[in-house]
C-alpha cells in the first residue's frame, strides 16, 4: 500500500512487529514503520473489536495504539523506533496491571 | 399578553435531567400528554457529570424513610432497566453485583462500622445485609486491592449503571409513548392561574399541572408557586482512564469500572458554588488513594477530568412536594438522581398523576420539614 521513497540499504534499524523482524530508518515512527512495511491495521477496538490503524498521525486520534516494549496503548504515531523495539498489534482493551 | 386559548399539556415537567424525564416518562407511560421543558446544552448538568452508582448501604442517616426509599428504588430497578430495554432497544448496562466502601486506616474502619452501626439503629429502619470485612475477606472479593486496605463495608445491594445510556433511554422512553420535548427551552417565569399554569422563557405553553425538576434552577423556579427548594451546588471531580480489560466484578464506592472498561475515579465533596473547574490538588488526592486502593491503576493512562455540580438539598434528603398555595406544583429535587431514578420513574408518577403527594408514604420528604414548627 505505501512505499518508501528511501532504499532498502538506508534501512539500517531493526524493529520487531509481532515477532517478525522488520528494516526501519532512522527517525522513522512506529506508525510509519508498520505502514511502510504492510501493517495497515495496528489494533482492534477495545468496545467492538474493529480493525483500526494509524489515522492522524501527528497524537490526536488514539486510533494508531499499539503495545511497545511490553506497554500497551501507547501511541505508534508519536513514538520514534528504535533498534531491536518489540511491538506488538494491540487486540482489543490493554490487559490490567501490564 | 394574550392567554393561551386552551391549556395544552396535562403536565408540563421544567426539567430534562434524570429526575425530570424519569417523572415526565413514567406520566407519559400512564397516558397523559407530557412536556419536557428543558434547558441548553451548556446547563449545569449533573446527570451528564455524575458517577453513575446505584448506591444502597450508606443512604439514610438520619432520615430512615431515605433509606427504605433508597432500598426501594434499588428493587425497581431491573423492572426499569427491562422497561427502558423494550420500549427503546437501548441497554442501560445495569448491574448489581453488590458494593465496596474500602478503607485506609484502622480510623476509617471504626468510623465506618459505626456509621452503618447506627444508620441501621435509627428507628423505622428496615435492615438490610451488609458486612463489615478485614483485608484478607476484602482481597477474596477483590483480588487487586492494594496493602493499604485495611477493610471494606460491603452490600450486596450496591450497583451501578452506564448513566448517559439511562439519560438517552429516558428520552426516547418519552418521545415514543407521546411526549413532546422541548430543548433549549429554559423556564423564566411560571404565571400560577386558576386550574393551568402558564409558563414562559425559551418557549410559552400552558398545563394543568406541573413538575419542577430543574435540579439547582429549582431553587428560583420553586418560590414562583409557593414552593421551597433549598438546594445548592456541591462540587465533585471525576477522573476517568484509558479503556482496560475487566477487573473489577464489583463497585467501589469511588472507583468503578464502566461496561465499556474505562475506570472513573471520583472522591471528592466540595462548597464551591456555581463553578466547574477542575483542580489539580483534588484531582491528586484523588488519583493517590485510588492507587492505594488499587497499585496497577498507577499505570494506566488518564484520558479526561471534569467537574460536575450535584443538586444538594439543605438537609441532604429528597424533597417531594406540592404545593399547598398552588395545588398542582408539584417539586422533585434530590442529589441521588441515578440511585432513585427506578422510585422516580416507576413509584413517583402515581402519585403525582392522583395529586396525592404528600402522602403518608412520601410525607418526610415535604419541604415542609424546613419549615419552623408552626404554634396549634
Amino acid at each position: 500500500m505505501f512505499q518508501r521513497l528511501t532504499r532498502e540499504r538506508e534501512l539500517p534499524l531493526t524493529i520487531f512487529i509481532d515477532g517478525t523482524a522488520t528494516p526501519a530508518r532512522h527517525g522513522d515512527t512506529v506508525a510509519a514503520a508498520m505502514l511502510g512495511s504492510g501493517h495497515v491495521a495496528c489494533r482492534t477496538t477495545a468496545v467492538s473489536g474493529t480493525p483500526r490503524g494509524p489515522y492522524c498521525l501527528m497524537g490526536v486520534c488514539f486510533d494508531c495504539l499499539v503495545k511497545i516494549d511490553g506497554d500497551a496503548n501507547r501511541q505508534a504515531c508519536m513514538t520514534t523506533v528504535r533498534d531491536g523495539m518489540r511491538i506488538e498489534t494491540q487486540r482489543g482493551k490493554r490487559e490490567y496491571g501490564t | 399578553m394574550a392567554s393561551a386559548p386552551h391549556t395544552e399539556f396535562d403536565f408540563a415537567v421544567i426539567g430534562g435531567g434524570l429526575v425530570g424525564a424519569a417523572i415526565a416518562w413514567g406520566l407519559a407511560r400512564r397516558g397523559r400528554s407530557v412536556a419536557m421543558l428543558d434547558e441548553g446544552d451548556i446547563a449545569f448538568r449533573a446527570s451528564r457529570g455524575n458517577f453513575a452508582l446505584i448506591w444502597v448501604q450508606s443512604k439514610g442517616g438520619g432520615m430512615s424513610r431515605y433509606a427504605l426509599w433508597t432500598r426501594e428504588s434499588s428493587d425497581a430497578w431491573p423492572q426499569l432497566a427491562a422497561a427502558l430495554r423494550i420500549e427503546t432497544g437501548l441497554d442501560v448496562c445495569l448491574q448489581q453485583p453488590g458494593g465496596f466502601h474500602l478503607l485506609l486506616s484502622q480510623s476509617e474502619l471504626e468510623n465506618r462500622a459505626n456509621a452503618l452501626k447506627r444508620l441501621h439503629n435509627q428507628p423505622g429502619m428496615v435492615p438490610f445485609e451488609y458486612h463489615m470485612l478485614d483485608h484478607a475477606q476484602t482481597e477474596k472479593m477483590l483480588p487487586e486491592i492494594g496493602p493499604d486496605v485495611v477493610g471494606a463495608s460491603f452490600c450486596p445491594l450496591d450497583g451501578h449503571v452506564n448513566a448517559l445510556c439511562l439519560l438517552r433511554a429516558l428520552h426516547l422512553g418519552f418521545q415514543r409513548n407521546g411526549g413532546r420535548y422541548f430543548p433549549d427551552c429554559g423556564v423564566e417565569r411560571i404565571e400560577p392561574r386558576s386550574g393551568e399554569f402558564g409558563l414562559h422563557g425559551g418557549v410559552d405553553i400552558s398545563a394543568h399541572k406541573i413538575v419542577l425538576a430543574a435540579g439547582l434552577g429549582n431553587a428560583p423556579l420553586a418560590p414562583m408557586v409557593g414552593l421551597n427548594a433549598p438546594v445548592r451546588p456541591q462540587r465533585g471531580q471525576i477522573i476517568v482512564t484509558e479503556k482496560v480489560a475487566p477487573f473489577m466484578n464489583y463497585v467501589v464506592h469511588t472507583i468503578r469500572q464502566t461496561d465499556e472498561g474505562s475506570v472513573m475515579i471520583s472522591d471528592s465533596v466540595e462548597e464551591a458554588g456555581f463553578d466547574v473547574s477542575v483542580g489539580s490538588g483534588v484531582l491528586a488526592v484523588m488519583a493517590e488513594r485510588a492507587v492505594r486502593m488499587f497499585p496497577h491503576l498507577a499505570k494506566l493512562n488518564v484520558v479526561r477530568c471534569w467537574a460536575a455540580l450535584r443538586v444538594m438539598p439543605q438537609d441532604g434528603y429528597p424533597i417531594y412536594d406540592q404545593s399547598k398555595v398552588w395545588p398542582g406544583a408539584f417539586i422533585a429535587t434530590c442529589h441521588s438522581g441515578v440511585t432513585l431514578a427506578a422510585a422516580h420513574a416507576l413509584l413517583l408518577p402515581p402519585c403525582i398523576d392522583s395529586g396525592d403527594l404528600p402522602n403518608e408514604s412520601l410525607a418526610a420528604f415535604s419541604a415542609r420539614r424546613f419549615d419552623v414548627p408552626a404554634t396549634h
